[in-house]
């Protein structure tokens, strides 16, 4: 069989089906438009008003004439902005470091136990993450309710005098913090154990027998493993908690006064509620600047992380 | 008929050119394997003749026809892949089936023609099964399977062992051998071990960076490679490449490998490498089956030698020693019982009537 | 140590180590202690929730122990599923859910499988865009958005503000960049070879779609539906800002906004509103759990 005379290249017969290259062609047209009501949803509804939004915010309130940076110039101006900014920033930056060392904490705390248990306790402890935090707040507003709160119900027994959870600007403060990290710390939790999980046994079982102790393994072993995660649920939490709405609308819909109003509750007052809709845009756009540094971090991370693979 | 014919073809990612201009005929029923290290284009080259790869320049043929711009399915071939690609969501039966599905073939057809393939292959009380309820060899059968079922002018088989274990990978090969007796379609090979190559193929074609080296049955290959590469390539453990120089010594040649050690060259080679004689940058090449220990009650000769021994490798059957030649590692194989022993001196014999003599520049075989 | 010894050979155990089963039972039991401390500050809200939507109203207002219900009723389940406006509410809501979750899925299984396998010009920038878009949050596009649809209003003559069915065509811009996101994640990990002996076994590109990602990458699908559902269900920005007639509003805000009546405020209904909201998820939640968890870790093991 291997002495074949090799077939005169003459007898080949050029074929005429339907191209391979006009295939592959096609192949991207049909790409293109497979993805084209992605394209279209993002481009209308999600890139087309947020530069909508910066357009609007040179607009007066009657929206009739162009003012530039007239909106800005009056934030600038009123406490009240000045305010939000420092209640935004310590809402987020509190809350995200409670949220990711609480999730850190019970993570292993999941992770120690026999692994048929596991499944029952993080399947109890995601609940809060479940339920729509509207109405979970709810819940909140119903346990700080200054006549009937069930906590000043149990600190009374204790001799401790009725807190005023929501009534006063620090304790309304606290208390808007303490339902984002009720809500948002077994997000953190799933993450971390999805992390720790894939951490091997055997650089455990190494560091052990290098005669590491618990909290060597944790931060030489742990941690490093788990860096590019935490940073990554971290950030992606800045920017939720930076941005967040539902929570502080439902229990103190940005009061008392204006102590927990957030960007979005404010810019949702000032915008909707009483109407100036330029203003609204405006007090919403300074939520950008801290998006975009930490949406540069998550990107530059997720690129790494694929170059790498 | 369904020769397959390759012609000056060429394939470029983005200007770097993957297979550089291969020719290459392959019969009707004919079993081909081409072979190589990774990244010689083997592979490029099988998915070129699928169709899986667009081709930058030359022509394919199957069955006389070229297939160019044919589409894949529309070239009357099968294809065997490394991760056996079956299905996962589908049983053995509907993974068989699929492609005669798709092309509207008439049930009982397909039932006929699933049965008698899993039939061949010795898999019919699987065809219920999941792919994930399936051992590694059985699901390397499945993806053959589902080859035959086709009914195709080709096979091609994408280095379809490599995901299993030494065992079964002997195992199988032999089973892939019975199969192709009993189906006698034209295939075409992928792997890049030479064990596999020589065991499978009818013909082998060893490729090197984007080029055919070799083509040939095994035999051929294992005897009178055509260049180093071949000659390294082919066979296990590698041929020993030891630079030599060749002398003309009183009407007779010899290779000199150092001050100390030399060996008359056999008389049927003496005309065949009279012109090098003096010329630098060669390379003797000789199995290692070519050195042998002495034994004693063979008449001494002129390729007898004394060589500390290194490392000492029993394998059983035989033992490997290596030892330092010119400042080479040089293996070779004696009889388990001839007391071969780490640091200690042994007398071997060079079987030079099988030698290679290597122009180390161009790497042809002289 | 030297009693330990007993003969030459034998290995002598040192006295000073404890026993490593028992640090490990120790830590063990340090686990459970936290483990119950954090289910308590998790489950009390929705645990108080159930406690007082069991109550009667004479019950919530007396000054007995908050933490009991001493005369358990389901009065408030008979009110609030006997009113109109809540089943409304409800019924709103669920059509939204249901067809962002179609809506979602068509657009994010396309998208993802043009995304991860064929490949276009400006593909890769758009699987980046995507992610960024997922990052956008809806409280950055409501005010502009209002004004859009008052545009849109004033150039077709369709109005957009104050319709349940509006949400509809706003939820999906929530959902479909993380379920699309999901998808490519899942459509990148099924093996090449798969599309490839799918070829040539002679299927279209659509019919790789439909014959062998989908069903392969069914639990992605799964948790993208489920990731879609939820979002939807719990979105309150939205139809806060868009709706206000009663019969346009969805759950979470026809809660909030009809059983909050001034200052008079009905616990027992509102829980019982709150509960009722939050069951769909939970429900899902509990049946399909792995799916949930394999959705959330998604971003981040497959990102």
């Amino acid at each position: 069989m291997a002495d074949v005379t090799a077939p005169n290249s003459a007898v080949l017969v050029q074929s005429n089906r339907s191209s391979l290259h006009k295939l592959m062609q096609r192949k991207s047209t049909i790409a293109f438009l497979m993805a084209l009501p992605l394209i279209l949803l993002i481009a209308i509804l999600v890139v087309y008003p947020a530069g909508y939004a910066i357009w609007l915010s040179m607009l007066n309130k009657s929206m009739s004439k162009f003012v530039g940076f007239g909106n800005f110039e009056f934030l600038f101006k009123r406490q009240t902005f000045w305010d939000v900014v420092f209640q935004s920033c310590l809402f987020a930056i509190t809350a995200v470091i409670f949220k990711a060392m609480i999730g850190f904490v019970v993570a292993h705390f999941v992770h120690n136990i026999p692994s048929k248990g596991q499944r029952k306790w993080r399947g109890m402890l995601l609940v809060p993450w479940v339920i729509p935090p509207a109405m979970s707040t709810l819940a909140w507003l119903w346990l700080f309710d200054p006549s009937y709160s069930a906590f000043n119900w149990i600190l009374a027994h204790f001799g401790i005098g009725p807190v005023p959870w929501l009534g006063e600007a620090g304790w309304a403060r606290f208390a808007v913090i303490l339902v984002n990290i009720w809500a948002g710390a077994p997000f953190f939790m799933i993450m971390y154990l999805a992390a720790l999980k894939s951490v091997p046994d055997q650089l455990y079982e190494a560091a052990a027998i290098d005669g590491a102790a618990w909290w060597q393994r944790i931060w030489y072993v742990t941690l490093p493993m788990m860096r590019n995660i935490i940073a990554i649920t971290a950030l992606f939490s800045l920017i939720v908690t930076f941005a967040n709405f539902d929570i502080t609308r439902v229990l103190t819909s940005g009061g008392p006064l204006t102590a927990t109003h957030l960007f979005a509750t404010w810019a949702f007052k000032v915008g909707i509620e009483s109407g100036d809709i330029p203003l609204g845009a405006t007090v919403s756009l300074f939520m950008v600047p801290i998006l975009a540094v930490a949406a540069a971090f998550i990107l530059r991370d997720i690129n790494k992380r694929g170059s790498e693979v | 008929m369904a020769q397959v014919t390759l012609r000056k073809v060429v394939k470029k990612y983005d200007e770097v050119p993957a297979v550089r201009g291969v020719d290459l005929d392959i019969a009707d029923k004919e079993f081909i394997v081409l072979v190589g290290p990774s990244g010689c284009g083997k592979s490029t080259t099988l998915r070129m003749i699928a169709g899986l790869e667009e081709i930058t320049g030359g022509d394919i043929a199957i069955g006389g026809n070229i297939v160019n711009d044919v589409p894949p399915k529309d070239r009357d071939i099968a294809m065997v892949f490394q991760n056996y690609a079956l299905y996962p969501h589908m049983n053995v039966y509907e993974n068989m089936s699929f492609g005669l599905k798709l092309k509207k073939t008439p049930k009982a057809e397909i039932d006929k023609r699933v049965r008698l393939a899993a039939g061949i292959l010795d898999i019919t009380e699987l065809l219920d099964r999941k792919p994930k309820a399936l051992s590694g060899g059985q699901r390397q059968r499945v993806a053959m399977g589902r080859a035959i079922v086709r009914d195709p002018k080709v096979f091609l088989f994408d280095e379809p062992l490599s995901n299993l274990d030494a065992k079964l990978r002997v195992q199988m090969r032999t089973e892939i051998k019975k199969v192709h007796q009993k189906v006698r379609t034209t295939t075409v090979y992928v792997t890049h071990d030479q064990v596999e190559a020589m065991t499978l193929a009818d013909r082998v074609v060893v490729m090197n960076q984007g080029l055919i080296e070799q083509v040939g049955t095994p035999n051929d290959l294992y005897h009178s490679p055509a260049t180093k590469f071949v000659a390294g390539f082919i066979g296990s453990p590698a041929m020993n490449f030891i630079p030599c120089q060749v002398e003309q010594a009183a009407g007779a040649l010899r290779i000199r490998l150092t001050d100390a050690l030399s060996f008359p060259v056999p008389a049927e080679r003496t005309a065949r490498y009279t012109p090098y004689v003096g010329k630098p940058s060669l390379v003797l090449g000789l199995r290692p089956e070519h050195i042998i220990e002495t034994r004693p009650h063979i008449e001494p000769n002129q390729h007898d030698f004394d060589m500390k021994i290194d490392v000492v490798e029993p394998m059983g059957m035989e033992t490997l020693v290596y030892f330092t030649v010119n400042g080479v590692e040089v293996c070779g194989r004696v009889n388990p019982n001839a007391g071969a022993a780490a640091a200690k001196t042994m007398k071997l014999r060079a079987d030079l009537s099988n030698m290679h003599l290597i122009d180390d520049t161009t790497g042809k075989v002289l | 140590m030297a009693d330990a010894a007993v003969t030459a050979a034998a290995p002598v155990r040192p006295a000073h180590y404890g026993s490593m089963s028992r640090d490990r039972r120790w830590a063990m039991r340090w686990s459970y202690f936290f483990l119950v401390l954090f289910a308590i500050f998790f489950l009390t809200p929705p645990l108080y929730m159930l406690l007082t939507s069991l109550k009667t109203s004479a019950e919530i207002s007396a000054a007995t122990n908050p933490w009991w219900v001493f005369a358990p009723t389901l009065e408030n389940y008979v009110a609030l599923l006997t009113k109109n406006e809540f089943l409304v509410f409800f019924r709103n809501s669920a059509l939204v859910s249901v067809c962002v979750v179609t809506v979602t899925m068509v657009i994010s299984v396309l998208a993802a499988f043009s995304l991860a396998r064929m490949k276009f010009w400006g593909s890769a920038t758009l699987a980046t865009g995507v992610f960024l878009t997922y990052l956008v949050p809806d409280t950055l596009l409501f005010i502009p958005l209002f004004k859009m649809f008052a545009w849109f209003r004033d150039l077709t003559g369709i109005e957009l503000i104050n319709h349940w069915w509006t949400m509809i065509i706003l939820y999906p811009t929530l959902s479909v960049p993380f379920a699309t996101w999901i998808m490519i994640g899942y459509f990148a990990s099924i093996p090449k070879e798969l599309d490839e002996a799918a070829l040539i076994d002679g299927a279209g590109w659509f019919q790789t779609l439909t014959k062998i990602f989908i069903p392969v990458a069914m639990p992605g699908i799964i948790a993208a539906m489920i990731f879609s559902f939820t979002v939807s269900w719990a979105q309150f920005l939205y139809p806060l800002a868009f709706t206000t007639s009663s019969s346009e509003l969805l759950l979470p805000v026809g809660i909030v906004t009809t059983l909050i009546k001034g200052d008079v405020f009905n616990w027992g209904q509102i829980m019982t509103g709150a509960l009722l909201g939050a069951a769909p998820p939970l429900i899902i939640y509990a049946f399909l759990m792995d799916y949930y968890v394999a959705g959330l870790t998604a971003g981040a093991t497959k990102g």
